[in-house]
């Protein structure tokens, strides 16, 4: 995968998308096969110092319910040994970047946040220390739809001003296509398919990754809005 | 309660004996219930058998450990802080593996996915989010202990129970009922504070 890529991971659930997912900072150890970070094999790295580099955001968030949104933001940070004023700036810097206002939200508890704000604080808490990688588990999948669209948006635009590598996995077709500018569709745990949305949507080469993008009337659509998608 | 009001100076005196043999207890069997309660909330195959031998611990009535106890250690301090000590530790580990086991799931992958070392993940992640368990376990077993503890004027050493003792013996009912009220209102008190140190380590639960 090319640095700098946003690659999604789609296929239904239990294909086997968050295990590989889970092997790029390994929270999951390959029985066989390696992975290679920057043509480094993670396995010879030491975990807790791989895991600091490479964000991580799940679905069910998991922020730190005895800790303000600001102290979930600098938890990488912390561990990382930045000084109280570098954590500080940065703390607001990212809240600002996820779109909720410093002021507002730093001395907050996660009990007082909606589910599209935890999220929000979830993303900023993955990318605070600038990681090379950022690894995303569904982050989306439990807010609601027009929450998770303008949460998307954000995410491109993040992911495109940090410059980062993202890891993304969902079930969501439709998320998949809107995020991806490389698609990588699994089915019980093999990749059958890699390419740009558009790409995939022309050419699915495989009966089950074209009836996972839907009837041909569906397919059409979703190509169309993918070509529309691309920057002229 | 003449004999509490007249004797005040020797009452308050037991007292303290007897809240510093509690204390004493308490710290030594927390130090020893909280590596056991974390390998506890680990390890199913740990958990049971240790629950089980700490259970049967618990229900051998008080007197009976004592008197063994004496058989091998001798009377004093020491023969009733070891059996206050074993009492402890059901409560103690109990809270203290279902305090972490009951951490959140996900907050538990994102330390682990977020570069947490097991250690860290324990002192900053775990422990502060099983504190509210293992404050309400510490209540249990101080509670506990300050009744337990009465037995120590038995053993010889002091505290609140030689009162009651004394009042046996001489058949001096207002003595035993002075021991009896003044160990009553030590264990409501501790109470009290233990759940007022609950209701703060969990205030972020629901704060406003």
């Amino acid at each position: 995968m090319p640095a700098g890529s946003f690659a999604v991971l789609v296929g239904p659930s239990g294909c086997g998308k968050s295990t590989l997912l889970r092997t790029a900072n390994r929270l999951v150890v390959p029985t066989t096969g390696r992975v290679t970070l920057d043509s480094v094999d993670v396995a010879s790295l030491e975990p807790t110092q791989l895991r600091r580099s490479i964000g991580y955001a799940i679905q069910a968030v998991g922020l730190f319910p005895h800790m303000t949104v600001s102290r979930n933001v600098a938890v990488v940070p912390e561990l990382l040994g930045w000084t109280r004023d570098e954590i500080a700036v940065r703390v607001d810097e990212l809240l600002a970047l996820v779109d909720l206002d410093p002021t507002r939200y730093r001395d907050r508890y996660p009990r007082e946040l909606s589910g599209g704000e935890a999220q929000r604080v979830g993303v900023a808490r993955a990318i605070a220390a600038r990681p090379r990688l950022l690894l995303m588990d569904e982050p989306f999948g439990a807010v609601d739809a027009i929450v998770r669209t303008s949460l998307q948006d954000e995410l491109l635009r993040i992911a495109r001003s940090l410059a980062t590598t993202v890891l993304f996995v969902t079930h969501d077709v439709d998320e998949a296509l809107r995020l991806a500018d490389r698609l990588v569709v699994m089915r019980e745990g093999r990749i059958v398919r890699e390419g740009t949305p558009v790409a995939v949507l022309e050419d699915p080469q495989d009966g089950y990754v074209r009836d996972l993008f839907g009837d041909d009337e569906t397919r059409a659509f979703r190509l169309q809005r993918a070509r529309r998608a691309l920057p002229a | 309660m003449n004999y509490l009001f007249s004797h005040l100076d020797r009452v308050a005196q037991l007292g303290g004996a007897h809240l510093l043999l509690v204390a004493v207890a308490l710290v030594l069997a927390t130090a020893i219930a909280l590596p056991l309660g974390v390998v506890a909330a680990r390890s199913n195959r740990i958990q049971t058998p240790l629950l089980g031998v700490l259970g049967a611990i618990y229900t051998i009535p008080s007197l009976a450990l004592l008197a063994v106890l004496v058989t091998w250690i001798g009377l004093g301090f020491a023969t009733v802080l070891i059996a206050l000590v074993a009492y402890g530790q059901f409560v103690l580990v109990r809270n203290i593996a279902a305090g972490i086991r009951a951490v959140p799931p996900a907050a538990v992958d994102a330390a682990r996915g977020l570069g947490f070392s097991s250690q860290q993940r324990l002192r900053q992640i775990e422990l502060p989010l099983a504190l509210p368990a293992i404050l309400g376990g510490l209540r249990i077993a101080a509670v506990s202990m300050i009744a337990i503890a009465t037995l120590a004027a038995y053993v010889g050493a002091g505290g609140l129970g030689t009162l009651i003792f004394e009042g046996l013996a001489f058949h001096q009912p207002q003595r035993i009922l002075a021991g009896s009220v003044c160990a009553m209102l030590l264990a409501v008190v501790i109470d009290a504070l233990f759940r007022l140190a609950e209701k703060r380590a969990t205030r972020y639960r629901v704060a406003a």
